[in-house]
């Protein structure tokens, strides 16, 4: 048939391949596995490195040490407070916003994205500039006696900066997503604003909300930059932990390794919660 | 008695209709996808507000764009089942029924007596504890139908409330829908494109296309007239 005898020249006029199908396939395979050989080993290498620099003994014996004890609990006390004002004010903020339409929302929207892109060490400077102590209004509260630059405030100050826009647009996108008619039907039952937010738009959007605040916090603890320029390097008061690793690098090197450790063995939780967190919301849609 | 005259400018055209419903009637409001049957029963419902026009239902003005009267979503009395059977899938059957009762502030021993009642009455008691979340088309669709009932509304509206679901259930939830608006006399309008709906339930069928009421009449008519369109 003339069709049959077409298809047959057209495949007579393939050039002849250098390579077997077998090998084609092979050479693909060892292609593929030495890419994701590479980035899994670009990516753990310099984490692994850190456990490699430290013995067990070590560790448990700098985790005992003041600076490092002090670090840690400044760390851990700033973020808690840092995400706790960030999910107080961020929630209902984030709520208001979808739901309202209000002249400048698209630059607000901008703004609340910014902190992302914006070099944390020019967020700290931009802080101080504000409310240092001679800042544009730093120095009218400090006529007050009231000094917020290189205080614990101004760690929480920075990290609330940094790190809010992980949970903000988180709750944002999750509003946004979620079917009005939840609300609507809520609304014609006879539930008034507050009801509904409580009972209705809160618990359907609360694993999404979790994990952006899990985010929040692994952000703040890790907040270096913004941290330094506007709260300074003072030991227990405003040094947390990723500062405390820069200022040991020139110091007591094994503390820096523990409390290093320590950070990674934290973000390695905060990726594994989020990771169980966003397999529920999965599962519950 | 509902009375509602709307005036609302959509995107392609004006909606531009008015409805009546007696007690114990069902009205269906037919027509095709985007026709503005949903947009008048979201502006009777308060959730869209109307350029212009006046709504009342028995005998207070929900709505006057003469008078600027406009009263809140939440204060209208109105049973309204969504399309897609929208239950609160976070909450027990038993908790969905709640709902409005205890937004009402109705006292406990209220809401328990009301809820036990549409628990029997929508036929759902043994899924009373289920979360609402894991029910089928058809029992989501009688949770919102008790849950709209259970507020003692004043008028009962339901969009599209037979899509997604199968031949047994569209028959229950017809006769419990002509039973209950029956009994409770009651209002009802039922959106559908389907004409076998206008015939099981309907005690009037309006004819709706582009925003503009085409035909009116009684079910029984509806089958000569041109204007409702083809049976899917």
């Amino acid at each position: 048939m003339p069709k049959h005898d077409s298809v047959r020249n057209r495949n007579c006029m393939n050039p002849p391949r250098i390579f077997s199908e077998k090998t084609r396939r092979t050479i693909a395979q060892v292609g593929a596995a030495v890419l994701v050989a590479s980035v899994t080993l670009y990516l753990a290498l310099p984490v692994v490195a850190l456990f490699f620099k430290t013995t067990p003994e070590l560790f448990l014996s700098s985790l005992t040490t003041p600076d490092v004890i002090s670090a840690l609990v400044l760390s851990l006390f700033t973020s808690t407070v840092s995400l706790g004002v960030v999910i107080l004010v961020g929630t209902p903020f984030a709520y208001i916003h979808c739901r309202n339409e209000y002249p400048g929302k698209v630059i607000v929207d901008t703004l609340i994205d910014l902190p992302l892109v914006l070099p944390p060490a020019v967020a700290g400077l931009a802080l101080l500039v504000l409310w240092g102590r001679v800042g544009i209004l730093g120095q009218y509260l400090s006529l007050f006696g009231i000094s917020i630059a290189f205080t614990t405030l101004a760690v929480i100050m920075a990290q609330i900066f940094v790190a809010s826009p992980f949970y903000v647009r988180q709750a944002k996108s999750l509003f946004e997503q979620l079917d009005p008619a939840y609300e609507q039907t809520a609304r014609t039952l006879g539930a008034s604003p507050l009801r509904i937010f409580a009972l209705i738009t809160l618990p359907l959007t609360a694993s999404g909300l979790v994990s952006g605040a899990v985010m929040t916090f692994g952000r703040a603890l890790g907040e270096f930059g913004a941290t330094i320029m506007f709260a300074g390097n003072v030991p227990g008061v405003t040094q947390t932990m990723p500062l405390a690793v820069y200022m040991n690098m020139a110091g007591d090197y094994h503390a820096g390794i523990t409390i290093a450790i320590l950070l990674v063995i934290i973000s390695f939780a905060i990726m594994i919660a989020i990771r169980l967190l966003s397999r529920q919301e999965a599962s519950h849609a | 008695m509902l009375e509602a005259v709307i005036h609302k400018k959509l995107r392609d055209f004006t909606l531009d209709i008015a409805l009546r419903a007696g007690p114990g009637e069902i009205v269906v409001l037919m027509g095709e996808n985007g026709a503005g049957k949903s947009t008048a029963l979201n502006s009777i419902a308060g959730l869209v507000c109307p350029d212009a026009g006046s709504i009342r239902l028995a005998g207070s003005v929900l709505f006057d764009s003469g008078t600027g009267s406009d009263t809140p979503v939440e204060h209208r009395r109105i049973g309204y089942v969504f399309q897609d059977s929208v239950v609160f899938p976070h909450y027990s059957v038993r908790e969905n029924l709640a709902f409005g009762l205890r937004a009402r502030h109705k006292p406990p021993a209220v809401i328990r007596e009301r809820v036990d009642y549409w628990l029997r009455a929508m036929d759902i008691e043994v899924l009373a504890e289920v979360k609402a979340g894991n029910l089928s088309g058809g029992q989501k669709q009688r949770v919102a139908l008790g849950r709209a009932l259970a507020t003692e509304p004043a008028l009962l509206m339901l969009d599209e409330p037979f899509n997604a679901l199968d031949t047994d259930n569209i028959r229950l939830v017809k006769e419990l829908t002509r039973t209950f608006v029956t009994g409770m006399q009651i209002p009802c309008l039922i959106v559908t494109h389907r004409m076998t709906d206008c015939r099981d339930v309907g005690d009037r069928v309006c004819v709706i296309s582009r925003g503009i009421r085409k035909w009116e009449g009684t079910p029984e008519d509806l089958t000569g007239c041109s204007c409702a369109g083809e049976e899917p």
